[in-house]
C-alpha cells in the first residue's frame, strides 16, 4: 500500500492570538509537483514548515508517507532525513566550504564515509551546474548559486520529498532562472515537490497541481491551467489580477 | 570666525588640537624630576638581576594561571550559557543566579573562598593540581559567569535559519548546536573573550592570597617582593613590561584570527 507523500488533516496553527491556519486538508501524492500560492500572510509558508514540524501545529495531524509528523514519540530527526528543505533566505552554512556544506550531515547524521559523502556532493554540486565551486565559501557565490548549493545540499541526503520555501524570493531578477531551472529538472526527474512561490510562469508550467491559499484557508486548487488562467473563486481571481498589475491593486477596495 | 571659509577653520582648530597635546607633553616632561625618576624606576643592574627568572619562573606561571582559569571558565561558560538558552526552567534560574552572583563578586574573595573555604569544608580532599587547581577554580568561577553572557550573546546572533537548516537536515539538537551553531558563535565572540583572557592575565595577580612558594610565584608578586627587598622600583616596571610582552602578541594573534575567519562569514 503506498501512502501519499504529504497528508495533512484539519491543521490549524496559531501563533499567540493569531490563527494562521484555520482548518487545512491537503494532500500531495508521490511523484506530484503542487505549488502553493497566495498572497503574503496567508499562511502557505506555515503550512509548509509543519509538514517537517519546523512549526508545531496547534492541532490536526500531518503524515509524511504515511508516518505521523504530529505524533509526540516520533523520531522527528529520522523524518527529516527523508524530506529536503530549501529556504528564501538560503541557509548555507557560512563557515564551511561548499563541499563541506553538503558532506557534513550525510557523514554526521546518515554516518556516510568522507569518500562516499564526497563522491554524493560533487555529483549533486554538478546535477545544479556548481561543481567548480566546491572549495567556495558561501560568502563568495552569488545569491542564485547559494540557492543551487542549498538545493544540492538538501539532495545530497537523498530525500524523498523537496519542501520549497519561496525559494527566489530572496534573489535579484536574473538570478531566479538559474534556480527555476534547476527545479524544473528536479521535477522532470520525479521528485515529489511542495513548492510556496509567487513565481506563476513556474507553477504554470512545471506545478501539476496549484494550490491557491488566503486567510489561513485553501481557497482552491487543481491544475495550473485551470486555477491560475480561469480562477473559480473571486479571491483567486483578484490576486492573480494584483501579480499582473500591481499599480492596479491601489484602486481596489 | 564666520567670515572664515570651513576649509581653513577645520585647519584652524586641528592646529589648535595639537598644540594643547605638544604643551601637555612638553609640561610633564619639565616639570618632571627626572633624576629621582630614573634613579627608583629605571636601575639597569637591579632589572638585570631579575633576569632569567622572571621569564622561566614568573612569566610562565602568569602564563599557566591565566590559560587554566580561562580554559575552567570557558568550559563552565559555555555550560551556562546554553542552560541560560534552555527550554528546561530549572536550567534558566540555576544559570541566571549564577551569574549574577559571581559577576557581583570581587575575583579577590572568590579565589579567597575557594583556597581556604574549600579545604575546611572538605578537609580529607585535596582540589587537584594543588595552588594550580584552586587559580583555576576561583579565577574561573568569576570569568565563567562573564563569559557566558558573551557567549550566549553569540550564540543568539547566529541566525535562526542555521539551526533549521541544520534540524532540517536530520541533525539533532546538539549536534547542530556543536557542528553549525557554535562554530560561528565562537568566531563572533573572539573579540570579547580576548578582552576575557586579558582581564585573566592581570587578574592572575591575586593568586597572592592563596599563599604561594617561591616557584609559584607570578609577575605582581616577584615585582612588589623584589621591590621590597630592593627598595627600589625598578621591579614594578619590569612586571609591567611583562604584562605587555604576553597581552601584545595575543592581540596580534586575535587579529589574525578574525582576518582568517571573515573570508568565511
Amino acid at each position: 500500500m503506498t501512502h501519499p507523500a504529504i497528508q495533512i488533516q484539519d491543521l490549524h496553527k496559531s501563533f499567540g492570538p493569531v490563527e494562521v491556519l484555520k482548518g487545512i486538508d491537503f494532500e500531495v501524492q508521490p511523484g506530484e509537483v503542487v505549488c502553493v500560492v497566495g498572497p503574503s500572510g496567508s499562511g502557505k509558508s506555515t503550512l509548509l514548515r509543519c509538514v517537517n514540524l519546523l512549526e508545531e501545529p496547534t492541532r490536526g495531524q500531518v503524515f509524511v508517507h504515511g508516518v505521523e509528523v504530529t505524533d509526540p514519540d516520533v523520531d522527528i530527526d529520522a523524518v527529516r532525513r527523508r524530506i529536503g528543505m530549501v529556504f528564501q533566505q538560503f541557509n548555507l552554512f557560512p563557515h564551511l566550504t561548499v563541499l563541506a556544506n553538503l558532506t557534513i550531515a550525510q557523514r554526521g547524521v546518515l554516518k556516510r564515509s568522507r569518500s562516499e559523502a564526497d563522491r554524493v556532493a560533487r555529483e549533486n554540486l554538478d546535477r545544479v551546474g556548481l561543481a567548480d565551486r566546491a572549495e567556495a565559501y558561501p560568502a563568495q557565490l552569488s545569491g542564485g548559486q547559494q540557492q543551487r548549493v542549498a538545493i544540492a545540499r538538501s539532495l545530497s541526503m537523498g530525500p524523498e520529498l523537496m519542501l520549497f520555501d519561496e525559494p527566489t524570493s530572496a534573489l535579484d531578477p536574473e538570478l531566479v532562472g538559474d534556480v527555476l531551472a534547476v527545479m524544473r529538472k528536479l521535477a522532470h526527474d520525479g521528485m515529489t515537490m511542495m513548492v510556496v512561490t509567487h513565481e506563476m510562469s513556474f507553477a504554470r508550467e512545471v506545478a501539476d497541481r496549484v494550490v491557491f491559499m488566503d486567510g489561513g484557508i485553501v481557497v482552491e486548487q487543481g491544475p495550473p491551467a485551470e486555477v491560475l488562467t480561469a480562477p473559480k473563486h473571486e479571491r483567486t481571481r483578484s490576486f492573480l489580477a494584483r501579480l499582473l498589475d500591481p499599480a492596479a491593486a491601489v484602486d481596489e477596495p | 570666525m564666520a567670515s572664515l571659509r570651513r576649509r581653513t577653520r577645520q585647519r584652524l582648530i586641528l592646529w589648535v588640537q595639537y598644540a594643547v597635546f605638544v604643551g601637555i607633553v612638553a609640561l610633564v616632561a619639565f616639570t618632571a624630576d627626572w633624576g629621582t625618576l630614573r634613579e627608583s624606576f629605571f636601575r639597569l643592574d637591579i632589572a638585570r638581576d631579575m633576569f632569567p627568572e622572571v621569564i622561566t619562573v614568573n612569566l610562565r606561571n602568569t602564563v599557566l594561571y591565566t590559560l587554566l582559569a580561562f580554559v575552567f571558565g570557558l568550559v563552565l561558560g559555555l555550560i551556562l550559557a546554553l542552560m541560560r538558552l534552555s527550554k528546561v526552567a530549572p536550567y534558566r534560574w540555576v544559570a541566571t543566579a549564577y551569574i549574577e552572583l559571581f559577576r557581583g563578586l570581587p575575583a579577590l574573595l572568590v579565589l579567597f573562598a575557594v583556597g581556604y573555604g574549600i579545604p575546611t569544608a572538605f578537609p580529607n580532599r585535596e582540589i587537584p593540581g594543588g595552588v594550580y587547581g584552586s587559580v583555576a577554580l576561583g579565577l574561573g568561577l568569576t570569568a565563567a559567569a562573564y563569559m557566558s553572557e558573551t557567549i550566549r550573546a553569540g550564540i543568539q546572533a547566529v541566525p535562526r535559519g542555521q539551526m533549521e537548516a541544520a534540524r532540517t537536515l536530520g541533525m539533532s539538537p546538539a549536534r547542530a548546536m556543536r557542528t553549525i551553531v557554535l562554530p560561528q558563535a565562537f568566531r563572533i565572540v573572539i573579540p570579547p573573550l580576548t578582552n576575557e583572557i586579558i582581564l585573566l592575565t592581570k587578574d592572575s595577580s591575586l593568586v597572592f592570597v592563596l599563599g604561594v612558594t617561591a616557584s609559584q610565584i607570578e609577575l605582581t608578586k616577584f615585582g612588589t617582593d623584589t621591590l621590597n627587598a630592593r627598595v627600589n622600583s625598578t621591579p614594578i616596571l619590569v612586571a609591567g613590561l611583562c604584562y605587555l610582552i604576553i597581552t601584545l602578541p595575543l592581540s596580534q594573534l586575535v587579529r589574525r584570527l578574525e582576518i582568517r575567519y571573515n573570508k568565511a562569514r
